[in-house]
């Protein structure tokens, strides 16, 4: 199993590579001066080109990268000119931030839309497949943004059962509960999309079980429906569940963009969006590529679950 | 094509997502004609006006402009860019896929390696990254979208052209010396036109809401321009005093894209052949039952007695009647052998008894079938759940795909006990591993933890009659365990069973298309044909005089050991479709001996000697001997 996992990793490292050169790619495509950017349009010619010897930007594509790399390669992510602070010291702050919301988020829509897809499996054509089939439907059409927002308008200002926004209390204690109930609706807004692709999926991976030869074995053999159903069937589905796990939490995980600007939540998503439009480059670029080479290692993970539960895989 | 309109049409969600998003693109497409207030002409005295106003049927923005106007206006564009998006991102991912499918190699190499690594991103990470370069804007947002969908349309492709790069017609257009221009046009782009289109209809949707997403963050549309994204973030700080100027936008959006999504579900099943076939619907835990007429009363022949059993399948309005009244008996300790070729019906006999036929489209419309004086295929659920693996117990042929992939062996035989009765963990293993060396598997306590993909096929049908054997059950119902095996390994299990039956007095019904099979395990042997018994005796006599002329012609198909130079007959024409069976005997068709009497009326299976047949003209037993 170790040298199953070692074997992954090492696979990761020209992915990680690969993500690098598209970064840094698009990136160059940026048309225009970034050092006027940062200096503004009333810059010196002198100043400009200062910034630009300062940023390396003197230096071909090629070296650029390879320096931009080698800087990564030691924790150096970098300059915000914005904040100015170091790149890496708030990416990794903010991704504590989208690492709660987008962690809860996942669990959620794991859970959720594999219940539902094999509630909707085992009464297939009922009325409670019938049902979920539809509040899928809803959950996959309906952009999490307008959801999050009319969540925000009932249950928090009608109800007032949840905070508006954000991610602690500004006054009171920073404990579990606080975190809890300021979490609870970005987590659910965020899910709800990926619970529905779950769920579709889910559903039809059952289906697809549901008529093997093994589970016409299992009920020869007398076992419980509940049994054929939950231990035979959802375990030989997981096999193809996994992986559109492993695609979901992409989406969770950038999906975190909107309800982070929705929810005012502190995440690495809204960091971003703000820091496009201030086009602040570095900051941009160091976070698009921790939060891709975190996908990645998480991708890495998924394989593994997978092998632990396939022993068909060579491992 | 027609059908798929036809199969669109009947589908109701499918169409009434049609309408409505034909409505949404009508009023987009005629927006410009309508009477409309300008949607960009500000006027701060009118701001928030509700819904249902005078002069403004959905109220006003934050700036005071026409809500209606700017809805319609903002539907015309994300439509428009939504649309566009998704034409760019499957045209370009499906020249790329294209062309790496058609060239492979190298070319295909790199290609996909590239696809692999965008698709590594997280989908919408990718998309700000290239709004970052590109700066914020519709047209850049436009660009980021499509981009980021590209490698799916490219995989996609390049899948389906790979298949077709390779067939006949590709091959034929290279030997006539078309360039490779030209067979990329006229022979690959026309086959993988409708998977472009497919995917188009699963992911515009998708594009639409993403450009709305991107617009909602600021990074699309600019003011004043406003699609509906923007609508709806511009609107967001008004979303706890003023809902209503968020819930416009936002609503439209969730129904174009539901809208999409059904008709996109819709053109997917149409296309979708397994769901045509309902090979896509679930069994139920139990056969279906549906009896007409009166339940046939138990005569106490045999442990188990089944009794004009009626197995049909119903798939749309065609009914296939797999099993046509089947009478049968067997006792304890006695071997019955079911003989029959593909699809007369022997399996479908042996999985009604426990209620195990597929359900839809199985229903078994009549019959019974008495254990022990309780009849079977009337018993409630949980009687029949109680009952499976206890008193009637099955051996499935092709055990791979029979056991369980996912579990060990020694799991699945603890779990066969466990349906039952209660045991602990130690306790079942030691009863899985005493099961395993019942039947004669070596080191049955290593193999006990292994997984079906470790043993061999032999193996693994060792398995399946140990799960059998797990609860003592008194009948045992074998549908052609020994098909997939190779002669010594099947000599083998057929001498486990033999001596289970006598160990501890089993009732068997072994269910085969091999003579062989039957000699050497049955005492008796019923020959089945289009779902009825045609002919029924103890196997001695069956097989040394055939009265029955299918029966005599199954045996002439068989190759005898030393039996010179006689000529193998194959049985000319093939068995009826058991859904328009003709009136009569169901063997005339391919009958030599078959007389115009013999295609009419119903031919009852009738005693003839210590058997029973089901022939007007039986093979005369006389020449038979003469022979």
């Amino acid at each position: 199993m170790t040298g199953y996992i070692l074997k992954r990793l090492l696979s990761a490292i020209p992915v990680l590579l690969g993500i690098t050169v598209i970064v840094f790619l698009i990136m160059a495509l940026i048309p225009g001066d970034p050092a006027t950017a940062i200096l503004g349009s009333y810059a010196t010619p002198e100043n400009v080109e200062k910034l630009n010897r300062d940023l390396g930007l003197d230096k071909t594509l090629v070296q650029q990268y390879f320096i931009w790399l080698g800087n990564m390669a030691q924790g150096d992510f970098g300059t915000s000119f914005a904040l100015n602070r170091p790149v890496l010291d708030e990416v990794l702050e903010r991704f504590n931030a989208t690492l709660v919301l987008a962690g809860t988020a996942f669990v959620l829509c794991s859970l959720l839309g594999i219940l539902a897809g094999v509630i909707s499996a085992a009464n297939q054509y009922g009325w409670a497949d019938r049902a979920i089939t539809f509040v899928v439907l809803l959950g996959i059409s309906i952009p999490s943004f307008f959801l999050g927002m009319m969540m925000i308008l009932f249950f928090a200002v009608n109800l007032r059962l949840f905070p508006v926004s954000g991610m602690w209390p500004i006054y009171g204690a920073r404990d579990l509960s606080a975190l809890i109930s300021h979490l609870t609706m970005p987590a659910l807004a965020l899910a709800v999309v990926a619970t529905g692709v779950i769920a579709r999926l889910s559903r039809s991976a059952m289906l697809e079980v549901l008529r093997q030869d093994f589970i016409r074995t299992a009920r020869a053999k007398g076992v419980h429906e509940r049994g054929v159903i939950w231990r035979h069937a959802l375990k030989a589905a997981m096999v193809s569940i996994i992986p559109v796990l492993g695609i979901q939490a992409g989406f969770v995980l950038s999906g975190a963009v909107y309800i982070e600007i929705v929810f005012q939540w502190p995440g690495v998503g809204r960091m971003l969006v703000d820091a496009i439009l201030k086009r602040d480059i570095l900051l941009v670029q160091g976070g698009v590529v921790f939060v891709a080479a975190c996908y990645v290692l998480f991708n890495i993970m998924v394989d593994v679950a997978q092998s632990l539960l396939d022993p068909r895989i060579k491992t | 094509m027609r059908a798929f309109f036809i199969l669109l049409a009947r589908n109701r969600l499918a169409l009434a997502g049609g309408v409505v998003l034909a409505l949404v693109v009508t009023l987009a497409l005629v927006t410009p004609l309508l009477p409309l207030a300008n949607p960009d002409v500000t006027d701060t005295s009118n701001r928030f006006r509700p819904i249902f106003s005078e002069g403004a049927l959905l109220g006003t923005d934050h700036l005071g402009r026409d809500l209606l106007s700017r809805l319609l206006w903002g539907t015309r564009l994300s439509l428009a860019v939504g649309f566009a998006a998704a034409i760019f991102a499957a045209s370009i991912g499906a020249a790329i896929g294209i062309i790496a499918g058609f060239y492979g190699g190298r070319t295909d190499n790199v290609i996909m390696r590239g696809v692999d690594m965008l698709m590594a991103f997280p989908y919408i990470l990718l998309a700000l990254a290239i709004v970052a370069a590109l700066g914020p804007g519709l047209f850049n947002a436009l660009i980021a979208v499509s981009a980021v969908n590209v490698p799916f349309f490219a995989r996609n492709i390049r899948g389906i052209t790979v298949g077709i790069a390779h067939k006949e017609f590709v091959d034929a257009a290279r030997l006539a010396g078309l360039s490779n221009t030209r067979i990329i046009l006229s022979e690959i782009l026309p086959n993988v036109v409708p998977v472009i289109v497919i995917a188009m209809s699963t992911t515009i949707g998708w594009m639409i809401l993403e450009t709305a997403g991107l617009s909602f963050l600021g990074l699309g549309s600019q003011p004043p321009q406003a699609d509906l994204g923007s609508m709806l973030g511009e609107a967001r700080s008004a979303l706890i005093t003023n809902p209503h100027t968020s819930v416009v936008p936002g609503v439209m959006i969730l129904v174009i894209v539901m809208s999409i999504n059904l008709l996109g579900d819709g053109v997917r099943d149409a296309l979708d052949p397994r769901l045509k076939s309902g090979a896509l619907t679930r069994p139920m835990a139990a056969t279906l039952v549906d009896r007409q007429g009166p339940v046939p009363e138990p005569t106490g022949k045999g442990l188990l007695e089944v009794q004009g059993l009626k197995t049909e399948f119903h798939v749309k309005d065609r009914i296939y009647r797999a099993v046509g009244g089947v009478d049968l008996h067997v006792e304890k300790g006695e071997c019955l052998g079911i003989i029959g070729e593909s699809g007369s019906g022997k399996s479908v006999t042996a999985l009604s008894l426990m209620g195990l036929v597929a359900s839809p489209p199985g229903v078994i419309t009549a019959g019974a079938a008495h254990y022990d004086g309780e009849d079977l295929i009337g018993a409630p659920y949980p009687r029949l759940r109680d009952m499976r693996g206890r008193n009637v117990a099955y051996i499935f042929q092709d055990p791979l795909a029979t056991l369980h992939p996912l579990y060990r062996v020694g799991d699945q035989l603890i779990e066969a006990i466990r349906a039952h009765r209660p045991i602990s963990r130690a306790e079942g293993r030691a009863k899985a591993v005493e099961l395993l060396e019942a039947v004669r598997i070596p080191n049955p306590e290593q193999r006990v933890s292994d997984y079906p993909h470790e043993m061999s096929g032999g193996m693994r049908q060792r398995i399946g009659i140990a799960m059998a054997l797990a609860n003592d059950p008194d009948i045992i119902i074998a549908d052609e365990p020994t098909t997939a095996l190779d002669v010594t390994v099947q000599a083998q299990v057929l001498t486990i069973l033999d001596d289970l039956r006598r160990s501890r007095g089993l009732a068997i019904v072994f269910i085969t298309h091999d003579f062989g099979v039957v000699a050497q395990l049955c005492d008796r042997v019923a020959v089945m044909y289009a779902g009825r018994i045609v002919e029924e005796g103890t196997t001695a006599e069956i097989l040394d005089f055939p009265r029955h002329p299918y029966t005599a012609r199954l045996m002439a198909c068989v190759p005898e050991l030393g039996g010179g130079k006689r000529r193998l007959e194959a049985i000319p024409g093939l068995p009826p479709v058991v859904d328009r069976l003709p009136p009569g005997c169901a063997f005339a068709e391919r009958c030599l001996k078959a007389r115009p009497d013999c295609r009419k009326g119903e031919i009852p299976l009738e005693p003839l000697g210590r058997r029973r047949i089901r022939c007007l003209y039986p093979e005369d037993e006389s020449r038979e001997v003469a022979q």
